[in-house]
């Protein structure tokens, strides 16, 4: 087991390497850079001036002097400075970092709380008016776009009812508010953006329960279980969906890197400040210390993620843990 | 609970009858306090008006620094930092006399040396500034005393006056430290008439009312400017009443009264005009008949009705209507697709095959025009443009491009035919890198390939000239030629269309547009809705 891990960890660092590589190579073939956005169309910048900027970034060096800059520049640690406002890359991942995670975390836990039973019901009622429901359901939050659903649920809830903040994650006045009042104002903010991501973040995990069950309950233990007279809530629960646990722990892995990634639409919708924005302006802007910081810590978690999803199934299913080693 | 009752009961007598809402002489006496809460798609990037472009940090920076000189309501420059200033020698030297008692907001005395202090980083080559060439021209500042400061030219150069309404910086905060990542950048230090309170990234950034303010006090306590992402959602606050200002889309002005009845509505037109841009290079678009005729078989009223659902203004010329440059005597070419096709007949172009596009020696006319993807009403004119043409047998093409790559990959080459593209216009008239013949070529803004001999002459002169009355003359008739040698079919201006709520008073349009008096607005006690914590 410990050689496995370690062979697994040193695979880590050319993949790494190829995923910047790539990232790098992707931002520099994208048309534009870093400075257009201060100087195109702008008539009171000229052309002079561009150059100097230009200079100024280090763009005029060649891609792989760039990259070499930059990779020797992390191995250290430092991300670098933005190219937007100067400010440390790191920094300005770290402002948002605990945001993106207060938001996908609660909604990835509603998820798991939501789907597992839906799913586990799906299987038991195969055929059911409530599984057709429940698919129906998982479907339609699968389906619908998300900022659809959010554009009118903060009008049903914002604007008519009045019931929920409509965008944002803090009242302008959180900062004199007390304690309580504080959790209670972040927590109104946070509901609409939790229950539609929980929403449409459904489906994956409820069909697979749903059918990790379907294909659990046929089997012979299942039916000894049920003929040794064992209650149908413990066939279920106790026999049935430990044997489930394995595409959870998949999902659960990869969802690793959403935790902290979040999504652009998303969050651009309730205006709220999370990593997705930071990532996604980062790219329009070209701003290549930023992307190339928000790609690694991405690629970093991705690579985490498979990981403990791979240690976790040794852990739950004996038959792999044997058969690799 | 107490609060909110008397603003209710207003709400209601507001609703009976809206007249009455600002005669009541109580609420017209000016009080302090409340908030402006503004809402931006963007976040700042650096309060530091030698630093930012984008307009997020800008619109900050403009409540947090002033300049030595600003533009009055009616785009006449007037002092700021300085009470006044003297033009002398032809523009070679201009002299300005800063006001005695300007404090930063720390407490620190403003001088003459922060003057300095600015101008040396606008022209220092390791300062990431974009806006160096406005102040390359000078050839020394000297601060004879804390009160004066002495600009020097190498040469009359008249667009220059308006660079010093560029925000001065103060010395002491910045020291000698790194100027580009310096912490003041996020935290800044002014002198204008409101102070810097908190930044949240990506959410919000908190001003307040500067006591101490040379033109007195704010009278609003706080200035909120929120980062709402989406227009949409920007539109929903607005009708919940959490942010007080917007400016609006054509259809979102036109939309129902009800949305609106807590705010008002203002019209003026922007600093902006659309145009249909010809590559002058390509042998379609050499021949000036050919380019007339495309202007007369334009048809503008349908366009801005179109487009802009009726709010803008037909352009003839690249100044805007409300500016001083603006040559009224300018006629445009009327709608006459007759005419057009007479003209295209004359320069050679005839439906030969039958097919309903014109051709000659075997080709047909036909061409693509290009313009920016994630812009509505330039897509929209651009059809609107194809059928226009269609009428005339011109067959156009519509290709819609991805920014950057718009930019780099076919303006920056000269590969296009023609484009629709906008341009926001400054105060000062000198468009002289847009239209001048040097400015051909990569990265440069005369994309088109305009070339005239009289054009370059008049922008020449125009820069070089002081005097308002010959300055003037200049611009109208450089107006004349540019609209006579047609490179672009000047199409609209649209209007800004902001609303602001009701509750702020003294709002009023000029042409410098609104907000020229903000420090004067003022809510009425009984319809204050932030209570500050101060």
């Amino acid at each position: 087991m410990t050689g496995y891990l370690i062979r697994r960890v040193l695979l880590f660092i050319p993949l790494l390497l190829g995923i910047t590589l790539v990232t790098f190579g992707v931002m520099q073939l994208a048309p534009g850079g870093p400075t257009d956005a201060m100087t195109d169309m702008n008539t009171k910048v000229s052309s002079e001036a561009k150059e100097r900027l230009i200079k100024l970034y280090g763009l005029d060096k060649p891609w792989y002097v760039q990259y070499a800059h930059w990779l020797g520049r992390v191995v250290r640690l430092d991300f670098g400075n933005s190219f937007k406002d100067d400010q440390p890359v790191w920094g300005k991942i770290r402002e948002r970092l605990g945001n993106s995670l207060l938001l996908n975390a609660a909604s990835l836990l509603l998820i798991l709380v939501a789907a597992v039973p839906l799913g586990v019901l799906s299987a038991v009622r195969r055929g059911s008016w409530i599984d057709r429901g429940v698919s129906l359901l998982v479907f339609v939050g699968f389906s619908v776009p998300t900022f659809w659903l959010a554009l009118l649920l903060m009008i049903l809830f914002g604007l008519h009812l009045g019931w929920l903040p409509i965008s944002g994650l803090h009242a302008l006045n959180h900062d004199e508010m007390g304690f309580f009042a504080r959790q209670w104002d972040v927590a109104r903010h946070l509901a609409l953006p939790v229950l539609i991501s929980a929403f449409t973040g459904l489906a994956g995990l409820s069909r697979y329960v749903r059918n990790g069950m379907l294909d659990v309950i046929r089997q012979d233990f299942i039916r000894t279980a049920r003929a040794k007279g064992l209650p149908e809530s413990q066939v279920i629960y106790k026999h049935a969906l430990r044997n489930v646990l394995i595409p959870i722990i998949t999902i659960l892995g990869l969802s690793l890197p959403d935790l902290i990634g979040g999504s652009f639409i998303f969050e651009t919708i309730f205006a709220y400040p999370g990593m997705g924005r930071l990532g996604f302006e980062a790219i329009m802007s070209r701003d290549y210390p930023v992307v190339m910081g928000v790609g690694t810590l991405a690629a970093v978690l991705t690579l985490i993620g498979n990981f403990l999803a791979d240690v976790c199934y040794r852990w739950a299913d004996p038959r792999i843990r044997e058969g690799a080693l | 609970m107490f609060a909110g009752l008397p603003l209710l009961l207003f709400l209601f007598s507001c609703r009976q009858n809206p007249a009455s809402s600002t005669a009541d002489s109580a609420d017209a006496t000016p009080v302090d306090g409340d908030a402006y809460v503004s809402a931006s798609l963007g976040d700042a990037s650096r309060i530091n008006p030698v630093l930012s472009t984008d307009s997020a940090s800008n619109e900050i920076a403009s409540l947090i620094f002033n300049g030595l000189i600003k533009y009055d309501k009616d785009l006449k420059l007037v002092g700021d930092l300085a009470k006044s200033f003297e033009i002398k020698r032809g523009g070679l030297e201009i002299v300005f006399h800063l006001r005695p008692g300007l404090k930063w907001h720390d407490g620190a005395p403003v001088t003459s040396d922060d003057v300095l202090f600015t101008y040396q980083k606008l022209v220092d080559p390791e300062v990431r500034t974009p806006y160096g060439a406005d102040y390359a021209r000078v050839s020394r500042v000297e601060t004879p005393d804390p009160l004066t400061v002495r600009v020097f030219y190498k040469e009359p150069f008249a667009p220059a006056l308006e660079s010093w309404c560029k925000g001065i910086m103060p010395r002491h905060v910045y020291g000698t430290g790194d100027f580009n990542s310096h912490p003041a950048n996020r935290a800044p230090v002014g002198c204008g008439p409101y102070k810097f309170v908190e930044w949240k990234v990506d959410e919000k950034i908190v001003l307040v009312a500067n006591p101490d303010y040379y033109e007195g006090r704010p009278r609003i306590s706080r200035y909120i400017f929120r980062v709402i992402p989406d227009l949409a959602v920007q539109f929903l606050e607005l009708r919940n009443e959490s942010v007080d200002n917007m400016g609006l889309t054509p259809d979102q002005y036109k939309a129902y009264d009800s949305f609106f009845k807590k705010y008002n509505k203002f019209r003026y037109p922007a600093f902006s005009y659309t145009y249909l841009g010809f590559n002058l290079k390509k042998p379609l678009f050499k021949d000036r008949r050919v380019r007339e005729a495309i202007a007369r078989a334009v048809d503008k009223r349908e366009l801005i009705d179109g487009v802009l659902l009726g709010i803008g203004s037909p352009s003839t010329g690249p100044f805007p209507r409300h500016t001083w440059a603006y040559n009224p005597q300018v006629r445009d070419f009327d709608h006459d697709p007759s005419k057009a096709q007479a003209l295209l007949e004359d320069a050679g172009w005839k439906d030969n095959d039958g097919d309903g596009v014109l051709d000659k020696d075997g080709k047909p006319f036909a061409f693509t025009v290009i313009t920016n993807q994630g812009n509505k009403s330039r897509e929209m004119t651009a059809v609107i443009l194809q059928s226009h043409l269609a009428k005339i047998g011109i067959k156009m093409d519509v290709r819609i491009i991805e920014w950057s790559s718009f930019l780099h990959n076919f303006i920056d080459k000269g590969e296009f035919d023609a484009t629709i593209l906008a341009w926001n216009t400054g105060i000062d008239p000198d468009q002289y890198i847009i239209w001048h013949s040097s400015q051909h070529g990569k990265g440069k803004y005369n994309f088109v390939g305009y070339n005239s001999p009289e054009a370059d002459r008049l922008l020449e002169r125009g820069r070089r000239e002081f005097d308002f009355n010959r300055r003037r003359e200049i611009y109208h008739r450089l107006q004349a030629v540019i609209q006579n040698d047609i490179p672009y079919v000047f199409l609209f201006s649209q209007d800004s269309l902001p609303v602001v709520h009701k509750r702020f008073q003294k709002v009023e349009t000029a042409p410098l547009g609104i907000g020229w008096n903000f420090n004067e607005w003022f809510v009425p006690r009984s319809q204050q809705k932030y209570l500050s914590a101060q």
